[in-house]
């Protein structure tokens, strides 16, 4: 649990946030959730909480970017804003 | 100058850096919720909140220089096979608090749950409405009107 | 809007900055959380009362069974609630298709046979996290999502139909019923055997061992049902979300 290791990945996970919630194209910004959802699975791996790492591991980087981006391929590409 | 340098950053900065992090991180899920137009990015709003809200409750059982909540073979063999009571062999604060951990699994799953409900009525706002964006939709149902 | 928005969100988020200046600093072993009578009791007593070294499978299994019972129906809902939402039926008299109906499997021939060399892995790794997760990280919910996300990965690579000849919208929904029957049809289990519901060392006579390798099966099988439920959903979720409730054609 080295804290230099840790201020480097919550930076990245702010920055990730950020870009997710301001890119107009759908498909990059559930692709960019996907890359929070594995940053935060690192801190928890790093934290010592494995099973719960395991679990958003699976969950979120997994099936929770899967059926954003089918959402995503049914409906509409872009957003206004 | 120099204590400011260098006690101050370790006493007050290091030991709390985390908890501001959760916050700001919490505060960008809630104000993406608020004012998106687009109801993806309202979602991915909430899973952003959602997350944030997990990882504070998780950092309430880490402690310093602790292992994962699970018995090492040595420790299980001591204990089940020669008898030793548990409480010499297990040392309390060598281990992570498994309680947070716990509640947190399930509060993961339901995240996942929800997010997939919402995407479905997301689609099927989609299939009646034609756009997924906020202000069309409500221009849609109340033609004209502006609230 | 936005004006609005932004000064109750800076409002919330100024109040709770300010309260993290009384926290317990990081990973402080002295702070009131990490002290407590109930997770003390967990670290030591849980080799004691279950025989199971991984502490969060137990107390999630066995002592705060209850929960998980009730997350699994959630789960259930959900995915009852996605078919319920998004599910179409088209008519019966359709005009046929051009093209003639294929019985192989759709997709390119590399994607095709990487993915038949691989899900097989992905399964079998996912049923041994399942069923190791006494002693390592692991257990019920990632062992299902594992097993469902095989699954999804078949229908990405290889077409929806043929994914649907092996997990059909009927087998989903039957699989994930028999996982809560598992799980809730174990606790009456233990109410018949003289205990109270989801109390597993009252089960001691019909399973090998004493009490606490008891607990430790029953924990293994209730488990199973959870995995059980977890892949039906997952599969039937992606299922309904990927064709917008036609479950015609795939990705």
């Amino acid at each position: 649990m080295i804290w230099q290791f840790d201020i480097i990945i919550l930076i990245f996970m702010v920055v990730a946030a950020l870009i997710a919630l301001r890119v107009k194209d759908l498909l990059g910004a559930t692709l960019v959730f996907g890359i929070y959802s594995f940053l935060i699975c690192l801190l928890w791996a790093g934290m010592g909480a494995v099973d719960v790492a395991f679990t958003e591991a699976a969950v979120g980087a997994g099936v929770s970017t899967v059926i954003m981006i089918a959402t995503v391929f049914s409906t509409a590409r872009r957003s206004k804003d | 100058m120099e204590f400011l340098a260098t006690g101050f950053f370790e006493e007050y900065i290091v030991p709390k850096f985390n908890y501001w992090i959760y916050v700001i991180l919490m505060m960008i899920g809630l104000f993406a919720m608020i004012t998106k137009n687009n109801l993806i990015k309202k979602l991915i709003g909430m899973a952003i909140f959602q997350t944030a809200i997990i990882l504070f409750y998780v950092s309430i059982g880490v402690k310093a220089e602790s292992g994962i909540p699970i018995l090492g073979h040595e420790q299980h063999h001591a204990i089940v096979e020669e008898g030793q009571p548990s409480s010499e062999v297990i040392k309390k604060d060598k281990f992570a608090n498994p309680l947070p951990h716990v509640l947190m699994l399930t509060a993961i799953v339901v995240g996942v749950s929800t997010l997939g409900l919402a995407l479905a009525i997301s689609q099927r706002i989609y299939r009646s409405f034609d756009t997924l964006e906020e202000d069309e939709i409500l221009d849609q149902l109340r033609p004209g009107g502006h609230d | 809007m936005k004006l609005f928005g932004f000064i109750a969100v800076f409002i919330v988020g100024s109040v709770l900055l300010v309260m993290t200046m009384d926290f317990p600093g990081w990973g402080d072993t002295s702070s009131p959380a990490s002290q407590g009578q109930v997770s003390s009791f967990y670290i030591e007593e849980t080799i004691n009362e279950t025989k199971v070294p991984n502490m969060v499978t137990a107390v999630l299994a066995d002592f705060r069974g209850y929960d998980t019972m009730f997350e699994t129906v959630v789960i259930f809902i959900a995915g009852i609630g996605i078919i319920a939402v998004l599910r179409t039926f088209s008519d019966h008299s359709s005009p046929a298709p051009d093209e003639p109906e294929e019985d192989n499997e759709g997709g390119d021939l590399i994607i095709r046979s990487t993915c038949h060399l691989v899900v097989p892995l992905i399964q079998l790794f996912a049923l041994y996290v399942v069923a190791h997760g006494h002693h390592s990280p692991g257990g019920g919910f990632q062992g299902g999502v594992m097993l469902g996300t095989s699954y999804i990965l078949f229908a990405l690579a290889c077409g929806l139909p043929a994914a649907k000849k092996r997990m059909g919208e009927r087998r989903a929904i039957i699989i994930a019923a028999v996982g809560i029957i598992i799980y809730a049809g174990w606790g009456v289990a233990c109410l018949l055997f003289g205990g109270n519901f989801l109390d597993y060392s009252s089960l001691d006579p019909l399973l090998p061992g004493d009490a606490q390798m008891a607990r430790s099966h029953s924990m293994l099988a209730v488990e199973i049902g959870v995995a059980f439920t977890v892949t039906a959903i997952m599969f039937a979720i992606y299922s309904n979300l990927a064709t917008r409730g036609r479950l015609e054609k795939g990705l």
